[in-house]
């Protein structure tokens, strides 16, 4: 679990496990957004992001047009990454390991193994201790959780629905995760045997959460948050930072409502700074009840 | 909602329903100092955890009045754009700049340096730094994620082994007036020589994480600067 140095040089390091997990510390407390172009990418970057994704087709776009959806262009991944100063993330199918090499040699900054995509393996995840490049991979419970950073994910984010501006499910995913976690912290020594069989996750990464009260790496929310109120809640709900995808570029205007996201998720406990970013945003994207959506198209329900 | 204390986003995690959140800060630990850490943004709860350790008591600060309610500021690892924007937006840039150059002591770490150097390198053009330390970084000068690295670094003025440092899309010193003191260096490899580590009078800067591997050396060296000033 520990490190798994990929490269060294003289007496320095890369690609270990501080520094894959330690990017994502430096993340913590900022919004990290969806972009499909360097437009996007600079207002994104412009609005104070953290970290850009760059994919071809906003999830909301992926669930319209339907299709198999797979990593994005690199010549686009490129031109978003000229674009900013700030980390660039992309987006690798669950499962598919070369697609994820790539986006390693192209130079992103952290690959998402992602359920929005379509899943290029239904029985394995890519190991991601192989890797120089630091993963993070979706979440709707801890035990899934555990699996992801098991096979080396150095930071995690809860699932919700993507592309549905409904935070429904992102919120269910949080509260089942922390209620796990303190269920855990709660147990006697001897009852965390049977609590890894049923999480289905290691024994020594479940004992180390029942005594740290937390998960080894950084948690984020992700999936369905539309609004600077959405972004604050998930911070109340114990997420370190967020990811929003459609929310900022389907809605009707994207820089201002990208700057709110941001203002809030700092001021995630302070009702008046939201009340104030929250005003004259505009449209907020018109979003998907997740009770609408066919089960089989369900993003969260992908992966294991 | 002045009356709810900050640092929520920082040390939460222990519970979380909104009410508890109200006092979970980083203090717990009494002491005749108060180190604030720059909330806006990035690892704030590493640098709240260290203090303690070092048994001062630590606040965070998100608005021009905390600032008032203490003696030094930590400036985190974090992303600087977003920092220097917050900064910007919500009134604390002037008033730290000011603090500083009434001599309050600040120490940072990685985007925290660059926050406090009078120059940034390849910034942003609307990208403000809190200045104080007379020098120019560059910002991510190493390279990106997968060329972030840890190597040992022997800093000047700290005793002991060398420091496991930790190197995460880096910034670097690129120059230092005449009165800045240079007391750390990258030894080895294509980077040698590179300047990681800056002091000038109550002012200390690292390009790598200290808070990130409980190394409390450098948050000790702060705390006693800070004790030095009163």
């Amino acid at each position: 679990m520990s490190e798994n140095p990929v490269s060294t040089v003289s007496n320095s390091v890369t690609g270990t496990g501080r520094v894959k997990r330690g990017m994502a510390e430096m993340l913590k407390g900022g919004v990290i957004m969806d972009v499909v172009t360097p437009e996007q990418a600079k207002i994104a970057e412009d609005a104070g992001a953290v970290a850009v994704m760059a994919l071809e087709r906003v999830p909301a776009d992926i669930r319209a047009q339907g299709g198999v959806s797979r990593m994005s262009d690199p010549d686009m991944i490129d031109g978003i990454i000229a674009a900013v100063s700030i980390p660039v993330m992309a987006k690798a199918r669950i499962g598919h390991f070369v697609e994820a090499q790539v986006l390693q040699a192209l130079g992103v900054d952290y690959v998402d193994e992602s359920e929005v995509l379509t899943p290029a393996d239904y029985a394995n995840h890519i190991d991601k201790w192989a890797f120089t490049v630091p993963f993070v991979c979706g979440a709707t419970n801890l035990g899934e959780a555990l699996r992801r950073i098991t096979e080396g994910a150095a930071m995690i984010r809860s699932k919700g629905e993507a592309g549905t501006g409904d935070v429904s499910n992102a919120t269910t995913h949080m509260r089942k995760i922390r209620s796990e976690i303190r269920r855990l912290t709660s147990m006697a020594p001897d009852e965390l045997y049977v609590a890894a069989k049923e999480l289905q996750a290691p024994y020594e990464l479940v004992k180390e959460i029942a005594e740290t009260g937390k998960l080894p790496v950084v948690l984020f929310t992700a999936g369905g948050i539309a609004t600077p109120a959405d972004a604050a809640m998930m911070m109340q709900l114990g997420a370190e930072g967020v990811f929003v995808g459609s929310g900022i570029f389907k809605s009707g205007n994207p820089a201002q409502r990208a700057a709110a996201i941001v203002k809030a998720t700092t001021f995630h406990d302070d009702p008046d700074v939201i009340a104030k970013v929250s005003r004259g945003l505009g449209e907020a994207m018109v979003g998907i009840n997740v009770d609408d959506i066919p089960q089989p198209h369900r993003l969260a329900e992908r992966g294991w | 909602m002045t009356g709810q204390t900050a640092g929520q986003g920082a040390e939460r995690p222990a519970d979380v329903s909104p009410a508890a959140t109200r006092d979970d800060r980083g203090d717990g630990v009494t002491g005749e100092l108060t180190i604030g850490v720059l909330a806006l943004q990035g690892d704030v709860r590493e640098h709240l955890r260290a203090l303690v350790e070092c048994g001062v008591r630590a606040r965070s600060v998100r608005r021009p009045e905390e600032l008032d309610e203490v003696d030094a500021l930590i400036i985190p690892g974090g992303e600087s754009t977003t920092i220097s924007k917050l900064a910007i937006e919500f009134g604390l840039a002037d008033p730290i700049r000011k603090r500083i150059g009434e001599g309050m002591p600040a120490y940072g770490s990685c985007a925290g340096m660059i926050m406090l150097a009078a120059e940034v390198l390849d910034g942003r053009p609307d990208q403000e730094s809190f200045a104080g330390i007379g020098m120019a970084v560059r910002r991510n000068a190493f390279g990106r994620q997968v060329d972030s690295f840890e190597a040992p670094v022997r800093l000047d003025g700290i005793d002991g082994p060398a420091f496991h440092a930790v190197f995460i899309r880096a910034p670097w010193v690129e120059r230092v007036d005449r009165d800045v003191q240079v007391i750390g260096t990258i030894e080895a490899g294509p980077a040698a020589g590179r300047i990681v580590a800056v002091r000038q009078g109550n002012l200390l800067a690292t390009a790598f994480h200290p808070e990130l591997t409980g190394d409390l050396r450098v948050h000790r060296l702060f705390v006693e600067l800070v004790r030095a000033t009163r």
